[in-house]
């Protein structure tokens, strides 16, 4: 009796196993799967904020090297002005030509004194080790890569661009109205400057 | 003295940091200078001239860094073209 109950079972056992056997084999298989995109997920997710935190890094060391009336250009505008150094030795103030360096777009050289469009000059800084996907620098820092660069050898960064007439990439329209607002920029600053200094004056 | 690093989706990160006064810590400086040298990076040296003008100089050896100089900033070499977007 106890032995035919005993294989009885031990059949039921079987059996059961037997019918189990897939429905367990596509819940473990299902369970790996999950595991292995959750880790994935983990290693290289979407992170919404990152992009502005590195934004946020790259403006704080952009506003570190530049001087304060070149960061607040680039706060208030948008783009950076460099003067031309290749025709004056001096540069600075005054030169025959300067840049406009804008984010991720070529950087357009033009004549102060008539605002004609000289050239555009494509230049990237592409980093392929693409550490979170991409190789492109956050925006002000490549601002600053190509600010660097320019003062520091504006013919080798010259040279290592692709250069293009005006409008190639850059709205030539756009260009223009840039340069108006910084004439604008540049005028109400130099007013509250005075009127800052008028303002020492009477106090003191 | 400290080696900055630009980083897409990241910012700027401290390589290393030391005072090139102390030899070991110069070694450090040396040898993180070398490895983004090789790696393709430019080297820059934010300054600020007599006159007050801020500007950058490109080094391509430690021993072209001013003793003095706070901070060296290495980023990807420049490379003609851009994304063709306009604005």
């Amino acid at each position: 009796m106890a032995l035919a109950l005993g294989t009885g079972a031990v059949v039921l056992v079987v059996l059961v196993w037997e019918l189990m056997r897939p429905t367990l084999a596509h819940t473990l298989a299902r369970a790996r799967h999950v595991w292995a995109l959750r880790t994935s997920a983990g290693a290289g997710s979407y992170d919404p904020g990152r992009e502005r935190r590195a934004e946020q890094r790259a403006r704080a060391l952009l506003r570190s090297c530049v001087d304060e009336h070149d960061w607040s250009m680039y706060r208030d505008l948008g783009f950076l002005r460099v003067w031309g150094a290749l025709a004056d030795r001096n540069g600075g103030e005054g030169a025959a030509y300067a840049y406009l360096i804008y984010p991720h777009k070529p950087i357009v050289a033009y004549v102060p004194d008539t605002g004609e469009l000289l050239n555009e000059y494509c230049v990237a800084f592409p980093d392929d080790s693409k550490p979170y996907g991409s190789s492109r620098l956050p925006h002000s820092d490549d601002v600053l890569a190509k600010w660097m660069a320019l003062t520091a050898d504006e013919r080798r960064l010259i040279g290592e661009a692709n250069m293009h007439l005006p409008g190639r990439q850059i709205d030539p329209e756009r260009v223009c109205r840039d340069l108006a607002r910084l004439d604008r920029w540049e005028q109400q600053r130099a007013q509250r400057s005075k009127l800052g200094r008028h303002g020492n004056v009477r106090a003191a | 003295m400290k080696l900055l690093r630009m980083k897409p989706g990241h910012g700027e990160i401290v390589l290393a940091e030391g005072d090139v006064e102390v030899p070991a810590q110069e070694q450090e400086l040396i040898e993180a200078f070398r490895r983004e040298l090789d790696a393709g990076m430019w080297a820059a040296v934010p300054s600020e001239t007599a006159g007050g003008r801020r500007e950058a100089e490109l080094v391509k050896s430690f021993a072209e860094v001013p003793r003095d100089a706070e901070r060296v900033i290495f980023f990807p070499r420049a490379a003609g073209g851009a994304p063709g977007a306009s604005l």
